[in-house]
Parts: structure tokens; sequence; C-alpha cells
């Protein structure tokens, strides 16, 4: 078992109020890891430092230590265009740009130009494909991705990160708006994409937590307060709060 | 009375008085086109459609007088058009720096100064054009008219850019938050957002404000009376003087004519042809922006 990323001893601060306090753990390739924890507990802010989003939001910082590879990602010299090239990330609400559906899934190759044109149209089919949303759109590939329903738009917007060939995978809770039927594709198609892709996925569901992920760690409070595999930490938690938390005495 | 009586009869006077309000507006607008068309058709009784619309010379003051109004739409679209040179680049740029780039604090101090150089008044610049910017094109290109084209373009490119840049802005901070971090997540830079997402994205606002300018510009009078001179030429030369349809207008409006001769009706017939001018643009701008509407 290989790990993918490395946190250490990661502090994230939005101006005065610490968001996370002394995180470490590890990410491991291949696997589905979750997160799970009460609403402001600081997931998210923990995937965004994982691709650097947070350069977006004036005041936020973040010190410790997250290593991808061979880079070190907090590092202020690192390339963060190349960076989010190999750490996708997937929002919560589907964000679809106002374009065609074949648009949004070549928008990164596009851009960055590393893939030559006559390999567009098969990279088009393979990342709907694997998006599992190919069936559904191939005889309308130039409509807008806003004519698609909801679940149909977040798993264009995962086929459209896919189409980047990333590394890692960041979801942001990438089912709260689905309901459970689109739920129950993206959640098999998961179970596909971890083969190839390291995934990080952030949810309020512990069903789902339990169902699909590897690993799971529990925030509470900004601080990171159990991380294991997803069996034992749903059979037999370790700390008390984490017990409370999945048998939902609170949050 | 009862309450809700009171009430019922507020509703009701409120809802006339907007009513006429409204009623007013309307016919104001009727009869002044009317009043424009009636001439209009009193001067084509005397003048043909024809040598209006075909003939290259503009002489409605002199003895023979021609009517060829050509060289007045030639005038009016060459400034329309120059001018767009710079207010439709400069002024979309400047909606970009600001939606995209610059900080929070820097878009504080320019957006008030753009929306302050969008109330200073046209003679300004028409001056502005004419004691400034005309000796800098004469310096450079010594055999240029004292009035000409080019310098008006400047000034009214200069007046119509903060419009551009103020709608053009106004419609990319627009586009929802959700959209440009969609781009930056999947490693875009910062003008790859602008251009290939947000731009298109809120390109029916841009388009808008394009218009809008262009229109402007075509409308405006002060500026043109001014620095481009009231030589009515048929010329695609921004060197030279030219005269534009309100340039015109303005000078008639200022000379001395006799009600209901035929320089006076020339006066309506221009001005129609105005009408006509910008309420097509508006169906063009209304037809490109309704097609490119995104609904988020
Ligand atoms: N841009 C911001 N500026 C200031 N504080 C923020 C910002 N974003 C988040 N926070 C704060 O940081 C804390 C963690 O927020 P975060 O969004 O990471 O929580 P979360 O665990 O993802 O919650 P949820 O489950 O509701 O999405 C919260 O207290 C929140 O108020
Ligand atoms: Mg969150």
């Amino acid at each position: 078992m290989q790990t993918k990323i490395r946190v250490e001893n990661l502090n994230f601060y939005y101006g005065n109020f610490q968001a996370l306090k002394n995180i470490s753990m590890e990410i491991y390739e291949n696997k589905i890891t979750a997160l799970i924890g009460p609403s402001g507990c600081g997931k998210s802010t923990f995937i965004k430092s994982i691709n650097r989003m947070y350069d977006l939001i004036d005041g936020a910082v973040a010190k410790g230590s997250i290593s991808f590879d061979e880079i070190e990602i907090l590092d202020k010299n690192t390339d963060v265009v190349e960076l989010r090239k190999r750490i996708g990330m997937v929002f919560q609400k589907p964000n679809p740009f106002p374009k065609s559906i074949t648009e949004n899934v070549l928008y990164g190759v596009k851009r960055h130009g590393d893939v030559p044109k006559i390999e567009w149209l098969a990279l088009l089919e393979s990342s709907l494909k694997k998006a599992s949303l190919f069936s559904e759109v191939e005889h309308k590939l130039n409509q807008s991705a806003f004519s698609l329903s909801g679940g149909q738009q977040q798993r264009l917007c995962i086929a459209r990160t896919l189409a980047t060939k990333p590394e890692v995978l960041l979801m942001d809770e990438p089912t709260s708006a689905l309901d459970p039927i689109a739920t129950a594709k993206i959640e098999e198609l998961l179970e596909e994409l971890k083969k190839e892709y390291t995934v990080i996925i952030v949810t309020h569901s512990m069903q789902q937590a339990a169902r699909i992920s590897d690993y799971t760690g529990f925030f509470l409070n900004g601080e990171l307060i159990e991380f294991g595999l997803t069996k034992t930490l749903f059979s037999t938690p370790k700390d008390k709060r984490t017990e409370d938390y999945i048998t939902g005495r609170f949050g | 009375m009862t309450k809700k009586k009171k009430r019922w009869l507020e509703e009701k006077s409120i809802e006339w008085v907007l009513i006429m309000v409204s009623v007013i507006s309307i016919l104001t607008t009727v009869g002044i086109v009317m009043t424009l068309f009636y001439e209009s058709y009193e001067f084509f009784t005397v003048v043909s459609i024809k040598e209006f619309f075909t003939t290259l010379r503009w002489a409605p003051v002199f003895d023979p007088p021609s009517f060829g109004v050509l060289p007045l739409l030639s005038g009016t679209f060459l400034i329309a058009f120059l001018s767009s040179f710079i207010s439709l680049p400069l002024g979309l740029g400047s909606a970009i720096y600001l939606s995209e780039f610059a900080s929070k604090k820097a878009r504080k101090i320019i957006k008030p100064i753009l929306e302050l150089l969008a109330g200073i008044p046209s003679i300004v610049y028409g001056f502005f054009a004419l004691t400034f910017i005309t000796p800098i094109i004469r310096s450079v290109l010594p055999d240029t008219s004292i009035y000409n084209a080019l310098s008006a373009s400047i000034a009214v490119g200069i007046m119509t850019l903060p419009m551009v840049a103020s709608l053009s802005e106004d419609a990319m901070m627009a586009v929802p938050d959700s959209i440009r971090q969609g781009a930056y997540a999947l490693g875009s830079t910062k003008l790859e957002v602008a251009i290939h997402v947000i731009v298109p994205a809120a390109f029916s606002g841009i388009g808008a404000s394009f218009m809008l300018a262009i229109s402007r510009a075509v409308g405006e009078t002060m500026i043109v009376a001014i620095a481009a001179g009231q030589t009515p030429t048929f010329t695609l030369n921004p060197l030279e003087s030219v005269q534009t349809m309100t340039g015109f207008m303005v000078n008639m409006a200022l000379g001395d004519i006799q009600q209901g001769s035929i320089e006076f009706k020339t006066v309506f017939v221009v001005g129609a042809l105005l009408f006509l001018v910008t309420l097509v643009m508006n169906f063009i701008a209304k037809f490109v922006i309704q097609k490119n509407r995104e609904v988020y």
C-alpha cells in the first residue's frame, strides 16, 4: 500500500480563525478515503488545502506540510496550475460551464494543449464512459450542459475532471444535491474509478462513507479525531466522540 | 368607510396615477415619432427617395440644393466604427481586469473613477478632442484637417469606454463563482478563466454593452459637432472633416431656418433616419442577447 499524499501538522487559518488544527494523515494510492464530521468541522477546508483552492480566498493561510509524490503542495513556488491538473476536484453542486457537453469535457485539454487534436474525440468518449454518462448523451454532445439533469451534470463534471487525466480526485459532497438513483450511479462509478485514481471524498452520509470507502477520517471542530480503516472505524471506534457521531448521538 | 374599502381606494388611485404616467410617456414618444414621419413624408413629396438615398452630395441650404444623405450616413458610421476600436477592446479589457484580476481594494478605487468618467458632459470631450487630440494627430500627420473624424472618434471612444467597462464588468461579476472555481480546479490560469469561461458566460451582457456603446456613438452630438467639422463628405478617410446626422441637425437647429421650408424638413427626415438606424441596432442587440442568454 502506497502513500499518495502525506499530510503533516497541517494548520489552516481564515484570517484569525483557525479552521484546521494540527492534522496529520496519509492518503493511500488507489483507495477511497472518506472524510466525515459535522457541518463546519473543516472537511471542505481540508480538501481545498490539497489542491490549493484556498489561494482564491483572501486571508486564507495553510501551515505545515502536504507532500504529494515529490512535490510539497504548500510550498509557495509550487505550480498550482500543474498541481490542479494532477489533483482534480468535483464540487458539491454541479458546476458545468455554460458550454456544450463536448466543450465541457474537452475544456482542460484545449487549455493545456498536451493532447494532440486527433485524440480529442477518443478522450471525449472515454471520459464520458468512465463517468458512465456516455450512453445518455452520445446523441446530444453539442447541446448545452445546462440541458442535463442535476445528476447528469455532476457526472459531466466528473468526466470533465477525468479528461485532464488526474492522479487524485477530490470530491466535496458530490452527491448531496442528487436524488438516490443518481447517487447510486455515482457510488458505483467510484468503485470503478479507484482502480485508476486515488479518491478523497467528503460526505455527510455515514452510510455512504461505510459503503464506498476504504479509509475514513472523522473531523470535529478542525481536528482529526480518528483515522483508520473504514471497517474498523465504524465497528470499533477508538474515540468516544467518533462513537457518538457514528451512532448519531450528536452532530 | 371601512378600513378595507379605504385600502382598496388607495390601491386603485395609485394604480390610476401610474397608468396615467405611462400613458403620458407613451403618447409623447408616439407624438415625436409621428412628427418625424409626417415631416419626412412632406419632405419626400419634394425630394425623391432615390435622390435622397443614392446621390452623394448633401447641400440642402445651397442653391441649387442637393439632398443625398449618404455623406451624413457615412460620417455617422465612420465615427461609430472608429470609436468602437477604442471603446470595445479597452472597455472589455478594463472589465476583465476589474472582475478577474483586480484586488478588492483596486476595484474600490477604479470603479468610481470609471463612473465619474461616464458622467463628464460630452461637450467637454468635444473641446478635449479639438484642443488636445487634434493637435497630437496633426503633429504626427500634418495633412490632417483641423476638423477631422479621427479626433472625434477617439473622443467618442473614450466617452463610451466607461459604459462598456461598467456594464461588462457587471455581467462578468454575475457569473457564479462556482463556475470560476470549476475552471481553476481544472488547472486554468487567471487569463484562461477570464477569456475561455467568464467572457463567454457573460457574453449576452457584454454584447449588450457593446451595442449600447455603438448606439451612443451613433447618437453622439456635441463631440462630433465640435471636433469632426461640418463638411458632409462621402469618405472613409478618418483624417478628413465629415458631418454626421446629429452634427447636421444641431447645425441646422442653430441657424435660422424658416419653419415649413424644405431645409426645415431635412432636419426631420435626417432625424427619422437616425431613429430607424438606432431602432434596427437595438433590435439586433436584443436578438443577439436573447440567443446567448444563460440563466443561472
Ligand atoms: N472563506 C471563509 N472565510 C472564513 N471562514 C471560513 C471560510 N470558509 C469556511 N470557514 C470556516 O471554517 C470552518 C470550516 O469550514 P468548512 O467549510 O471547511 O466546513 P465543512 O466541514 O466543509 O462543513 P460543511 O459540512 O457544512 O460543508 C467553519 O467554521 C467555517 O465557518
Ligand atoms: Mg463543506
